[in-house]
């Protein structure tokens, strides 16, 4: 049996009105990834703060690692890192010299730091920035660095509060390689985000929470499966046409085709294998198609097909967002 | 798959951390954060320049422009003004503290230093221990400029030295104080006018500046006995070479009275702020 890296059971936390936790169970085996998937306001990072001990939860219970959060904090701490969406670095002090702080901050033996610094430093592509002042990094940089300084004394366990929330493509992949690095070496990371893409890239079990409440869960292939998974549209020369590709089309959906005008909805299963042999049906049959569209499901399918209702539009600060369960 | 394949290099607490290893432990937390405070003065000197242009500033306007209309028998203006300088000078620097750990909280930073394994207490202390050094270096220079404007010591090197350290741990108490302001306003700004309000009368209604007895009857128990007046009248005597005892076991009182109310109440919102 594998043993929880963490775990929570029936946590709840509300601020004032607001009800922030609702009563969330989840569990992680050691050396996987959970990701922690909602909309902003769902509790993610409320969930963050009592597992890395900053918030003390109000009711339920939290495990990392075997250690109550609320009993036995100190340590808890010395065994976790955090990163989160800030990007929570000293602007004054250059990369080297914020990751040697955390260094002396976790009580590291003196002549580990150092190395360690360095061999971060080189890890996450910021050896030539090393000795400017962090006040200077680009975005993507400052989240590199950050990152870095959550692994300065190695935790066994880390949480990420979506660690790629405005970042640009390209940095945002460069995140993901670091994280999957990580992961490859044994950490067990809880990790959440507002992108079902992000889930899926890095996650190996999924949890959906709205509300406070954990509304869905499973691999990110289940998850889709709930979905319906991809929708594709495709344009044809005129509404006649759209018909009769709409007939051929619907063996391959997993729904009945929607037809609007001459353009034809369909959603399927099997992501490119699929499409292709709808194309060559309809090309067999003399149907050419004019345009065409294919769009993964997002997080906001995913809160459509569980709760009937699009995800919330985003809102810079959770805790000022959360949202009452009533 | 093994429970922990990744070791920590850190020490694990096992069992929490009592008594003198708990203290030195906090000690080399503090250190360490103090460390990082004073750094950002060494990496942007602007701030450090132009918190001491304002008492400079203040010792000229009221040495040569107001001070030919204060009456002070007895003693020449400059004699009385610095002691007033000096107090003055820690008081508004205290707005430092609520300033850095405001933009601290702000950028998450406090919430990084939570997550760690670190004395709790160490963010606190090593805030307010880099403001009271860098109230060490603004106050040598304020004394130095002091010197330039023909003030004047009556007494021995060793009670003015005293003098000032009663002005340090009264900047010390105040930061305190600020430290929970800072706190509660969680940003730079806020900080800076949510302090302005209280430190003007702090300030302005003591003897920092002129006599206590120019002022209607109303104000002069306030004016005398507050905080910072207890403060300056201390210092003013010791630099006068006539110290009073009263005056001085006031002026303790107060910097003890205040850190022993506002440390307690910074720790404890430093505990619920995330």
């Amino acid at each position: 049996m594998t043993e929880s890296a963490i775990s929570v059971q029936g946590l709840r936390k509300r601020f004032g009105d607001v009800v922030a936790l609702d009563g969330i169970d989840f569990a992680v085996p050691a050396g996987t990834v959970l990701g922690l998937l909602g909309p902003n306001g769902a509790g993610k990072t409320t969930a963050v703060r009592v597992l890395t001990t900053i918030l003390s939860p109000d009711d339920g219970q939290a495990e990392v690692l075997g250690l109550d959060v609320v009993r036995r904090p100190e340590a808890v701490r010395a065994r976790i890192g955090l990163a989160g969406q800030y990007a929570a670095v000293d602007q004054n002090l250059s990369g080297r010299e914020n990751l040697r702080l955390i260094g002396r901050l976790t009580h590291m033996p003196r002549q580990l730091i150092a190395p360690r610094a360095d061999e971060l430093l080189e890890r996450f592509d910021l050896v030539d920035a090393a000795d400017r002042p962090a006040r200077t990094y680009s975005g993507g940089m400052r989240r590199r660095l950050d990152l870095a300084a959550a692994l300065v004394h190695r935790p066994p366990v880390l949480f990420l509060d979506e660690p790629t929330t405005g970042l640009d493509p390209q940095s945002r992949r460069d995140v993901w390689g670091m994280i999957g690095e990580l992961v490859r070496e044994g950490t067990t990371l809880l990790l959440t985000t507002q992108y079902l893409e992000e889930a899926d890239r890095l996650a190996d079990q999924i949890v959906v929470i709205d509300h406070g409440l954990v509304i869905a869960e499973g691999t990110a292939a289940e998850l889709k499966a709930r979905l319906g998974a991809t929708v594709v549209e495709i344009g044809l020369g005129d509404p006649g046409e759209a018909r009769r590709a709409k007939s051929l089309l619907a063996p391959y959906a997993v729904r009945e085709p929607e037809l609007e005008d001459s353009q034809v909805r369909i959603e399927i299963c099997e992501g490119p294998r699929t499409i292709i042999d709808a194309l060559r049906t309809l090309d067999g049959d003399g149907l050419a198609a004019e345009t065409l569209t294919v769009r993964e499901p997002s997080l906001d399918d995913v809160f459509l097909a569980l709760t009937g209702r699009p995800a919330e539009p985003s809102e810079p600060d959770e805790q000022v967002s959360t949202r009452g369960a009533a | 798959m093994t429970a922990t394949t990744v070791t920590p290099l850190g020490g694990l607490p096992d069992l929490d951390v009592h008594g003198l290893r708990r203290f030195t432990v906090a000690a080399g937390d503090t250190r360490a954060i103090a460390w990082r405070n004073l750094m950002g003065y060494v990496r942007i000197p602007q701030l450090l320049i132009f918190s001491t242009i304002q008492p400079v500033i203040f010792v000229l306007l009221f040495r040569y422009v107001f001070g030919g209309a204060i009456s002070t028998p007895g003693v020449p203006y400059v004699d009385f003004l610095m002691p007033g300088i000096f107090a003055q000078t820690v008081t508004f620097g205290a707005m430092g503290t609520a300033i850095g750990l405001a933009t601290d909280l702000n950028l998450g930073l406090i919430e990084r230093f939570r997550s760690l394994p670190m004395a709790r207490s160490a963010v606190l202390a090593g805030r307010t221990v880099a403001d009271l050094v860098r109230n060490v270096l603004v106050i040598v220079l304020m004394v130095v400029v002091g010197f330039l404007v023909s003030y004047r010591v009556h007494t021995n090197v060793f009670a003015f030295i005293g003098a000032m350290l009663i002005v340090l741990l009264f900047g010390f108490a105040l930061s305190w104080i600020y430290a929970t302001v800072g706190l509660l306003v969680k940003d730079p700004e806020t900080a800076q006018a949510a302090s302005f309000p209280v430190l003007a009368p702090l300030i302005f209604a003591s003897s920092a500046f002129v006599p206590v007895d120019s002022m209607p009857g109303w104000l002069q128990p306030f004016a005398e006995y507050q905080p910072l007046s207890c403060v300056v009248n201390a210092v003013r005597g010791i630099s006068l070479g006539s110290p009073s005892g009263f005056d001085i076991f006031l002026a303790l009182a107060w910097c003890f009275g205040i850190l022993a109310v506002a440390a307690p109440l910074a720790v404890r919102r430093y505990r619920m702020a995330a």
